[in-house]
């Protein structure tokens, strides 16, 4: 044992390795990713680390492995247990022979998702035992816990941090390597009465599995990390019951004050019905500070109506906190404050701060999509048209002065829901933008869908080699895998001729009068067409040298500000200038200036 | 005894290498640390903070309002929009280079930074201002901004390591060629 500064995420993956980790395999989503990122880091070569092309595969792959009786970890975001829910469902009634954690990152907030979705109820939907950590030393304990009940029963389980655990740095008690299990996997033993799910086997599962979480509910009930601290005064008839992160949060709160009855409920499928039992035993009225979903309010209140409990439960329900968004230090001290009738938290006194400017996040400066989204703009102007974006760095196009985000789903949504715009407006030319990595992601079918529904659309593909928005991670566009290897790239031309989109043209988006052209030309075709933009992220390209600004050929018409909005321009003294720190000198404004007064840096010098 | 460090400012000013320059110091002193910060979408030249905890006895990776000993602003907006969480009496290291966001630039706003100062000036019990753009200029590198910032902030005093200590984790971090710009950029901070 020693210690270690760790992020959340990475605790998480040592302690999976710890725990005799075989396989691992996920797709990219914050506040997941990590997670993968540490385990490939990590490998001695004795794992099998993938980046799957999406949650549904990367889960399925991981089920494979674990029917052979080896330790896998899935990861992903919340949302990404949408595309995965499928297998899930499934797979909760095939169950497992190896220990199979599947790791899902809930984003209270949200900080950058699209939903407030809470795994904790999909725990209870999908029936499966889930784990909520609390901190970064809590998760790297648990991790080796969850496989252990995994393996014990047979049965894929949730572990579902949340951001600030995730993504939370501690030092912590790490296990030495000699310490570490070993899993040699048993292999797969061939027995279609288990392996191939059928009604009637399913029938006789769903018996199982209830019966199952019922001696579950009580043997978590003794589970060490299900918590109940004693009031500091005995005589509290108040008792407030909470999770995850929070708990660290209520934990600082209480520290100094006459602390009331606590229940922290780390396992929150199945419930813990007897240790709610013996917490809410003498108390009048509790108040739950949860993350996302009422669920230990829920609980909570259905436990005291089968119990004929005379105790008030107060939450997210009874409208005594709000009930969405993330919980803070702050919001959790005001609602204990509330509810114990003590007075609130003072706040400091101090005068108004004059108004902010805001900080929105942005399209880099360099960023290729600002340039195809600026050359699609100019060659569509003044027709009819509807531009459909996707998920990643790109739905920043949406901002001001691009404005070229019309609609954003979920991963893949926007070249069906272009579909579905055309068919209704037939005079309105359809796009859909999608990145590279997203397009492998889940835009294949939807492209497949078009061609042979006879879709009149063009699919945009915003190729900049990699998936930017999580952290530069590859896919099977690259021609690279997490684990080093150098690999067939899959190519995009291909695979959409493959499919039967006729035209599909390339062209680097940094050359705009040839990017508006090649738009232009292309949308006038019939049926399905697609560009794709073909030009490097900016941030893993070795930046040019800045843009020049000639003073006397500027006018001050500030057209390279007001069209492109990108952050290496800005105004200083009244008149445009050049954020050298930030331009990477790709060259867009100076095809943008009517006075010709900026010039493209040049190559910069090597170092 | 606990230290409670606000670090804030604009994606890409180093704030994430300050913070886990500090947390590494605490590890190899047996001092316990927690952080946490601002990662993904809200990165890309979005506002961007860490909280930082040094000390026995913290739960959370974050703390209340009120409660930081040491602001340190890379960007005077920046330092104004976390300035609820210093603690009466605690400090604030500023940099007076200020950076105008996109937003800003479009409505042509004439964003300068100085009415951000000021605020500080009249807020903060303590506060100690650091010319960024000097120092960067003087030193030869944009890229140490976070050392100058760190450089300052152990000449407050509130951090329980020497810059002799601090150093020593910033040389066994950054790439050798880097390590003279660095201890540089460090010492003219302090």
């Amino acid at each position: 044992m020693h210690k270690e500064f760790l992020m959340g995420n990475a605790a998480i993956a040592r302690g999976a390795i710890a725990a005799g980790l075989n396989l691992i395999s996920g797709y990219p989503g914050t506040p997941s990713t990590e997670v993968l990122e540490t385990s490939a880091k990590c490998n001695d070569g004795s794992m099998y680390v993938e980046w799957s092309v999406n949650e549904k595969a990367a889960l399925e792959l991981a089920a494979g492995a674990a029917y052979c009786g080896a330790r896998t970890m899935v990861t992903m975001k919340q949302v990404g247990l949408n595309v995965a829910s499928d297998p899930l469902m499934s797979l909760a009634y095939i169950g497992v022979k190896g220990g199979m954690v599947i790791l899902v990152a809930d984003d209270p907030g949200p900080i950058s998702s699209q939903t407030e979705q809470d795994t904790r109820t999909f725990a209870a939907y999908s029936k499966l035992p889930c784990f909520d950590p609390s901190s970064v030393q809590e998760a790297y304990d648990m991790i080796g816990e969850a496989f252990e009940l995994s393996e014990k029963y047979g049965t894929p389980v949730l572990f579902r941090p949340t951001t600030r655990v995730c993504h939370g740095y501690a030092s912590i008690d790490v296990k030495d390597v000699n310490e570490y299990k070993k899993v040699q996997p048993e292999g797969f033993k061939r027995d279609p009465s288990k392996w191939v799910i059928f009604p009637r086997l399913s029938y006789n599962a769903h018996i199982h599995i209830e019966d199952r979480n019922v001696k579950l509910s009580g043997e978590l009930s003794e589970y060490p990390r299900n918590i109940i601290i004693p009031a500091k005064d005995g005589s509290c008839r108040k008792g407030i019951a909470t999770h995850g992160i929070s708990f660290t949060y209520l934990t600082e709160a209480l520290a100094d004050k006459p602390a009331p009855r606590v229940m922290k409920v780390t396992t929150p499928f199945p419930f813990p019905e007897q240790a709610a039992l013996r917490f809410l035993d003498g108390l009048d009225e509790v108040l739950c500070i949860e993350e996302l979903d009422p669920v230990i309010e829920r609980e909570l209140t259905y436990i005291c109506g089968k119990h004929g409990l005379n105790v008030k439960i107060r939450g997210k329900l009874t409208h005594d906190v709000k009930n969405a968004g993330e919980n803070t230090c702050g919001s959790a001290a005001a609602d204990i404050a509330r509810f114990m009738g003590w007075e609130l938290p003072e706040k400091a006194e101090t005068e108004t701060p004059p108004p902010l400017p805001v900080r929105p996040p942005v399209l880099c400066a360099g960023c290729p999509h600002r340039a195809s989204f600026f050359a699609v703009k100019e060659a569509m102007k003044g027709k009819k048209s509807v531009f459909c974006g996707d998920i990643g760095c790109y739905t920043l196009g949406n901002a001001m002065p691009l404005d070229m985000v019309d609609t954003c789903l979920c991963m893949g949504a926007g070249v069906n829901i272009t579909q579905g715009i055309g068919h209704i407006e037939p005079d309105t030319a359809c796009f859909a933008f999608v990145g590279d990595s997203t397009f492998f992601a889940s835009a294949i079918t939807g492209a497949v869908n078009a061609v042979y529904n006879q879709a009149d659309m063009t699919l945009v593909i915003l190729d900049n080699s990699t998936t930017a928005m999580t952290g530069h991670q590859p896919h099977p566009g690259t021609g690279k895998t997490v684990m080093g290897e150098i690999v067939e790239k899959i190519n995009i031309t291909a695979v959409l001729h493959g499919i039967g989109v006729k035209t599909v043209e390339t062209v680097n988006p940094l050359d705009l009068k040839n990017a508006v052209e090649t738009v232009k030309r292309v949308a006038s075709e019939k049926g399905v067409k697609a560009i794709i933009f073909k030009s490097p992220c900016a941030v893993i390209i070795k930046p040019e040298k800045p843009a020049v600004i000639d003073p006397e050929k500027c006018t001050d018409c500030k057209r390279c500000i007001k069209t492109l909005g990108c952050p290496g321009i800005v105004i200083r003294d009244g008149h445009a200038a050049i954020e050298n720190s930030l331009c990477t000198g790709c060259g867009l404004c100076s095809q943008v200036c009517p006075f010709g007064a900026i010039s493209k840096g040049g190559a910069a010098n090597a170092d | 005894m606990q230290t409670n460090i606000m670090i804030c400012g604009v994606g890409g000013q180093g704030i994430v290498l300050t913070s886990k320059l500090i947390a590494a110091t605490a590890v190899s002193h047996d001092v316990p640390v927690m952080s946490a910060e601002t990662i993904g979408m809200a990165q890309k030249g979005g506002s961007v903070f860490s909280f930082l905890r040094l000390g026995e006895g913290i739960a959370s990776p974050m703390f209340p309002e009120g409660s930081a000993d040491l602001l340190i602003g890379f960007e005077p907006s920046e330092a104004v929009r976390m300035f609820p969480y210093l603690k009466k009496g605690g400090t604030a290291i500023v940099n007076t280079h200020p950076i105008m966001p996109v937003t800003a630039a479009l409505t042509g706003s004439d964003y300068n930074g100085t009415d951000m100062l000021d605020y500080i000036t009249r807020n903060a019990e303590k506060s100690v201002f650091v010319d960024g753009d000097r120092a960067i200029a003087e030193i030869g590198s944009p890229k140490v901004l976070n050392m100058v910032m760190l450089g300052a902030a152990v000449a407050t005093g509130l951090l329980p390591f020497t810059l002799d200590e601090i150093e020593q984790t910033m040389k066994a971090t950054v790439k050798p060629q880097f390590v003279g710009l660095n201890s540089k950029a460090l010492r003219y901070g302090s």
